[in-house]
């Protein structure tokens, strides 16, 4: 317990995390850590393993090795439904949103797992378009920028404190970003400890605290939000923009 | 008396009936097979062996003085316990790979465990005798209904509703319906996904054994009972389209009428009705009347 209450101990720590897709070996010991009410951003190329990195923690990845430790309890071993119970939650990057099941079911589809999630009228606060489309039929029929904010929405509900986004921006109108970023923000407020994936680290120093830079299933650095002006050109190099 | 196309009504309406009944079956056996084909990717060719099991189930529980009521609960339940068993043991190391190779095992099931029962009671087939309470019948006017018949016919309508409701209006649906298509994602949200797939299977297989335990009274208890049956059951499920829950209702009932009418306008046609149609619908609409094609 003690371990949990202590702001300075990350409450997720990941080291020489190793994990495969059958016989394809992706991430090769990535070492990185997030502390309680932090939002870090994980950047990198496409293919460096940041989708892998989050399905890692996530229990996603079948063969993984290394350490994922959340609040001091290790994870390397356990299934996805046990880590979720435990308050880590995933939003995928296509975002994974129920054709057979309608915008209401797919919003409370995800059991709580503690106490402490968002009661729904504060998830209406955050996404208003969401609660005028309560009624649609299909949740694949809402556009991309609300089935984005629907898989948001869906894990705030649970009482998850490690929310695991990836690339919530992508593919989206600048007004969306926004709109989300406004959305990570008022989280990180509310106490929400955030792992971010994000190729636009433009929409990421509007949010984050802290950065760690993938290639190859390592990380190959890391700066705090403060440093990123000096991190520019480095960055540049490292993404390929 | 009045005449439909010179025939009596009393043959109409009783094989209307007849076909009902027949539907009742097939709506049965076809829905558990979308049921575990929604959730397991698995073709389950065991289902008529399971059937056959329920029957002889209701027909072991009668030795021990367990009666048809009882039977009713308790055969689906022992029958469903096998299935969760065959699930652990085999079916679960097959969700990875070709739908061919379920359909394969379950189909070697099936093969092994009718063997088994032929070679232990024969194929001539053990009596069960009907429940005191649904025995005699009532004359409508127009037909005579036997109540057993219409006590078939009204069981499966609620089962297989209330199969439907639990499905497409519940929490546990919707969790369902999620993990048919994305059972990743449900995982992890903390469902445990391969334990529902346990279940759903062994659910699937119970509506099976009821099916059995309801045809009892009606057909000898036989150990190829489910072998001929699960032929059209099929036919039905390919027409309906896999995996569509209303649709293997509404085409089991609606096939089964239809072959009792067949039964009385074109009598040659009836045993071969189903196929023709499963032909057309294949060549037309290759996903089934109510699949999603994809
Ligand atoms: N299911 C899979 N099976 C096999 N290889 C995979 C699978 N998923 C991803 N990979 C491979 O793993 C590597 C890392 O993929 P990952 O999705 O983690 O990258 P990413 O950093 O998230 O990229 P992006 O920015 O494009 O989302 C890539 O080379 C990819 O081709
Ligand atoms: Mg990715």
């Amino acid at each position: 317990m003690s371990v949990m209450l202590d702001r300075a101990a990350p409450l997720l720590a990941v080291e020489k995390l190793e994990a495969w897709y059958g016989e394809s070996h992706i991430l090769h010991g990535a070492t990185f850590d997030v502390r309680e009410g932090e939002v870090v951003t994980l950047l990198g190329r496409n293919g460096a393993g940041k989708t892998t990195t989050l399905k890692s923690v996530m229990g996603i990845v079948g063969k993984r090795s290394g350490s994922v430790a959340f609040g001091g309890q290790e994870l390397i071993r356990m299934s996805s439904n046990d880590i979720a119970r435990l308050g880590v939650a995933f939003c995928p990057e296509e975002r994974g949103i129920f054709a057979s099941l309608d915008v209401e079911e797919n919003l409370l589809l995800p059991p709580v797992v503690r106490a402490g999630g968002l009661p729904l009228d504060r998830i209406f606060d955050l996404f208003p378009n969401l609660k005028e489309r309560l009624g649609s039929s299909q949740g694949t029929k809402l556009s991309g920028g609300e089935q984005q904010m629907l898989a948001i929405a869906r894990i705030l509900r649970t009482g998850a404190r490690l929310l695991l986004l990836d690339e919530p921006t992508e593919g989206l109108a600048p007004v969306i970003i926004q709109q989300i970023g406004k959305t990570i923000r008022a989280l990180k407020e509310q106490g929400f400890t955030i792992l971010l994936v994000e190729q636009n680290f433009r929409f990421a120093s509007t949010v984050a605290d802290r950065y760690y830079v993938m290639e190859h299933g390592r990380i190959i650095d890391r700066f705090a939000n403060s440093e990123l002006d000096a991190n520019l050109d480095k960055l540049h190099d490292y993404l390929g923009v | 008396m009045f005449e439909l196309l010179g025939i009596p009504p009393q043959a109409l309406f009783g094989q209307l009936l007849l076909g009902l009944i027949n539907g009742s079956f097939y709506a049965l056996l076809s829905l558990g097979l979308a049921v575990i084909f929604g959730m397991l990717n698995i073709i389950n060719f065991a289902h008529g062996a399971q059937y056959m099991m329920g029957a002889f189930t209701a027909f072991f529980l009668l030795q021990f003085g367990i009666g048809y009521w009882p039977a009713l609960i308790i055969a689906p339940i022992i029958v469903g316990i096998t299935g969760i068993v065959i699930e652990r043991l085999f079916l679960q190391r097959l969700y990875q790979l070709d739908h061919l190779y379920g359909l394969l095992l379950t189909f070697g099931l099936a093969l092994i465990i009718q063997g088994l029962f032929r070679h232990q009671y024969g194929s001539s087939g053990l009596p069960y005798s009907m429940p005191a309470q649904l025995s005699g019948g009532h004359n409508l006017g127009f037909m005579f209904l036997p109540n057993y018949r219409g006590w078939v016919v009204v069981l499966s309508l609620i089962v297989c509703f209330g199969t439907w409701f639990v499905i497409e209006k519940t929490k546990l649906g919707a969790y369902l319906r999620a993990a048919t298509e994305n059972p990743t994602l449900v995982r992890a949200f903390g469902i445990n996904v391969p334990r529902m797939i346990t279940l759903t299977y062994g659910f699937g297989v119970g509506l099976a054994a009821l099916a059995g335990v309801m045809a009892a009274p009606i057909y000898a208890v036989n150990p190829l009972m489910g072998a001929d049956l699960i032929i059209v059951v099929f036919a039905v499920v390919v027409i309906g389209g896999m995996g569509s829950i209303m649709g293997a209702i509404v085409t089991g009932f609606g096939l089964g009428v239809i072959e009792g009418l067949t039964k009385v306008f074109f009598p040659e046609a009836s045993n071969t009705v189903i196929f023709v149609i499963m032909a057309i619908v294949l060549l037309l609409r290759p996903a089934g009347l109510f699949g999603r094609a994809n």
